[in-house]
């Protein structure tokens, strides 16, 4: 087999600018703005409620503005927890049976372009369109805290919650590969919606339930040995982290927390001459959220491969 | 100079169905060439497969002297294709959908605007140039096809089913611009399950049935091949002993008698001689007509004759 002609990225910018304009300009869009301000707004005003009485005690103020709730509201990073998954839902999931339905997409594909360059540049374009709204809402945040509390956030915070917001941004961008995929499937996007919230819903709901059930299976606890403790508890840890939600969950807690030094269990012998409750170091948070990140790219890229084998293969006739 | 379109032995199987089963097709340089046939007889799976937008099971495809499967974009920048029933971005303007077909070209800059512009005139749409295309009725629609088609400037046009959904219309007006094509010296590919309809534009067809291209010809030609004449005159006149009068007329092969017509097969236009016959034989002339042998007769005599062989 001879390598076809042509780059495989010819008309990504121009299918990129489409999708991107068509994503801004949506309705869709609209709704999910407002009800991401919305909760932001909502968040960050009680969050400062609670803060205002303890300022000057916390180095890590700005922060707490995030990771904050005060009943009955819960804080904004569990806000977003929610929301992000299904806002990249909503972005993707008609990407690619919606131009079936429409009847477009023979039109598209009979045009001098790749398929890879039309599934790539609506997952790019989604991808865009998230982090947007991310860095709006942010930005909205700061300017808020700014504005109640009085003070500037330092260099750190501002690069821990830029680093939060990437994060997010992964996350998103998780869930954004599993709706395109879902749309590659099948052909009607009221099915591939229900596809990819079902998803999301089981690795939210279920997945922490079936991780606590499998790893006293796998890792038994026969007479009470502390390694097998331990063993069980790696294991119920190595499979929640196949859930993103779990990977995004420790990512922002490490990012958010800096005085969080580990995401698992630790030995009593670890902590010996540690001072507990300092904070890390950011270069320390980032290490230990690493593999966190590569989890979450790598759970990307794994749905985005899996959508574009299939779309490869799609017959595009009606 | 290479033939447009060329295949050979080109097939294509889903599992156990055949689609298209060894076709070997050519269509020569600004021909106006019509694949027709029932629907699902395999005129779709082949369209998409001279396009590369599926890959033939066994066989070789040359479009524009080129391999559509291992030169997709080359193939794609010179062939123009309007798919059985067109879509548009519906919130997108008529204008905005055909800069998008021009970008994803490559195309750009106010030579591309004057030519959007001047499409969008000859399709006879600039008034709603700026509307939503979810304003525009099944016939602007695909008019604005047409229009999308022929902004790459192609060398070749592939129309599947194009006058699917138009009222009779409609319709006629768009075969008559698919003929304009011609004379811009564009070849034309079109499919169609409405042989009258494509008669009168093709240059030549093929009659397609179960996925095989049965017969290949021009009208005059399938009709001489399959109806055996080639001229069938319809004569409406009174008088005793006529059909035999008409049978010894030199150059009439058959006389049947059709609500109380004769209908006679002929090798040649034999108007004249049938008039002179009739009035000799003392009848009354009431009519005499040349009848155009149609596609739907041709399609329908050889595929009776083909069951009815098999059986």
């Amino acid at each position: 087999m001879t390598r076809r002609e042509g780059s495989a990225f010819s008309g990504l910018g121009v299918v990129f600018l489409k999708e991107f304009a068509d994503q801004l300009s949506g309705t869709r869009m609209r709704l999910l703005e407002a009800l991401i301000v919305l909760t932001a707004m909502a968040t960050i005003y009680a969050a400062i409620q609670t803060i205002k009485n303890v300022v000057g005690e916390d180095v890590f103020l700005f922060l707490r503005l995030f990771t904050t709730a005060k009943e009955p509201l819960p804080s904004f990073v569990a806000f977003a927890g929610f929301l992000v998954p299904l806002l990249a839902i909503a972005l993707g999931f008609d990407a690619v049976n919606g131009e079936f339905q429409r009847r477009t997409l023979g039109r598209v594909l009979s045009q001098p372009i790749y398929r890879d360059a039309l599934l790539f540049g609506k997952y790019l374009a989604g991808l865009a369109t998230l982090a947007l709204v991310l860095l709006a809402v942010w930005l909205l945040i700061t300017g808020l805290g700014i504005l109640f509390t009085g003070l500037a956030p330092s260099g750190e915070e501002v690069a821990r919650s830029l680093l939060y917001l990437a994060a997010t941004l992964a996350y998103g961008g998780v869930w954004l590969a599993v709706a395109l995929f879902f749309s590659v499937v099948f052909k009607s996007p009221t099915t591939s919606a229900l596809a990819a919230i079902g998803v999301w819903l089981f690795f939210t709901v279920f997945w922490g339930m079936i991780a606590g059930l499998l790893a006293p299976v796998i890792s038994p606890v026969h007479y009470g040995f502390p390694e097998e403790v331990l063993r069980q508890a790696q294991t119920e840890l190595a499979l929640a982290r196949i859930a993103p939600n779990t990977l995004y969950a420790e990512a922002t807690l490490a990012l958010l927390q800096p005085e969080v030094r580990a995401l698992g269990p630790v030995l009593p012998a670890q902590l010996e001459g540690m001072v507990l409750g300092t904070p890390l170091p950011l270069s320390q948070s980032v290490l230990l959220v690493w593999p966190q990140f590569a989890g979450l790219i790598a759970a990307s890229v794994l749905f985005f491969t899996l959508a574009y084998v299939v779309f490869q293969r799609m017959e595009i006739r009606a | 100079m290479m033939a447009a379109i060329e295949t050979q032995g080109l097939t294509k199987r889903y599992g156990r169905l055949v689609a298209v089963e060894d076709l070997n097709l050519v269509v020569e340089r600004g021909e106006v060439f019509g694949i027709l046939g029932p629907n699902g007889s395999g005129k779709t799976t082949t369209i998409l497969m001279l396009l590369g937008l599926t890959e033939p099971t066994q066989g070789s495809v040359r479009v524009l002297g080129r391999d559509p499967v291992r030169e997709p974009l080359k193939v794609k920048r010179k062939v123009g294709y309007l798919p059985d029933t067109v879509g548009f971005y519906d919130e997108l303007s008529g204008r905005e959908n055909l800069r998008y077909t021009a970008a994803l070209n490559g195309l750009r800059g106010p030579a591309v605007e004057a030519r959007i512009e001047e499409l969008l005139d000859q399709m006879g749409l600039l008034d709603a140039a700026d509307r939503p295309v979810r304003t525009y009725s099944r016939g602007m629609k695909q008019r604005l096809g047409l229009a999308d088609v022929l902004l790459k400037e192609p060398e070749l046009v592939i129309l599947d089913e194009p006058t699917l959904g138009l009222d009779p219309q409609a319709a006629h007006e768009f075969l008559h611009l698919v003929r304009s094509l011609k004379e811009r010296g564009l070849t034309v590919l079109l499919s169609s399950h409405l042989l009258h309809q494509v008669q009168a534009i093709t240059d030549r067809v093929g009659l397609f049935r179960k996925g095989r291209m049965e017969l290949v010809g021009s009208v005059p030609e399938l009709a001489k091949r399959v109806l055996g004449g080639a001229y069938r005159i319809r004569v409406r006149a009174e008088g005793e002993g006529l059909e035999a009068a008409l049978a010894a007329i030199p150059g009439v092969l058959r006389v049947r008698r059709e609500d109380g017509a004769f209908l006679l097969e002929t090798e040649r236009d034999l108007r004249p001689d049938v008039a002179r016959a009739v009035v000799q034989e003392g009848g009354r002339l009431f009519g005499l007509e040349l009848e155009e042998p149609s596609l739907d007769e041709i399609y329908r005599a050889y595929f009776e004759e083909v069951s009815r062989d098999a059986a």
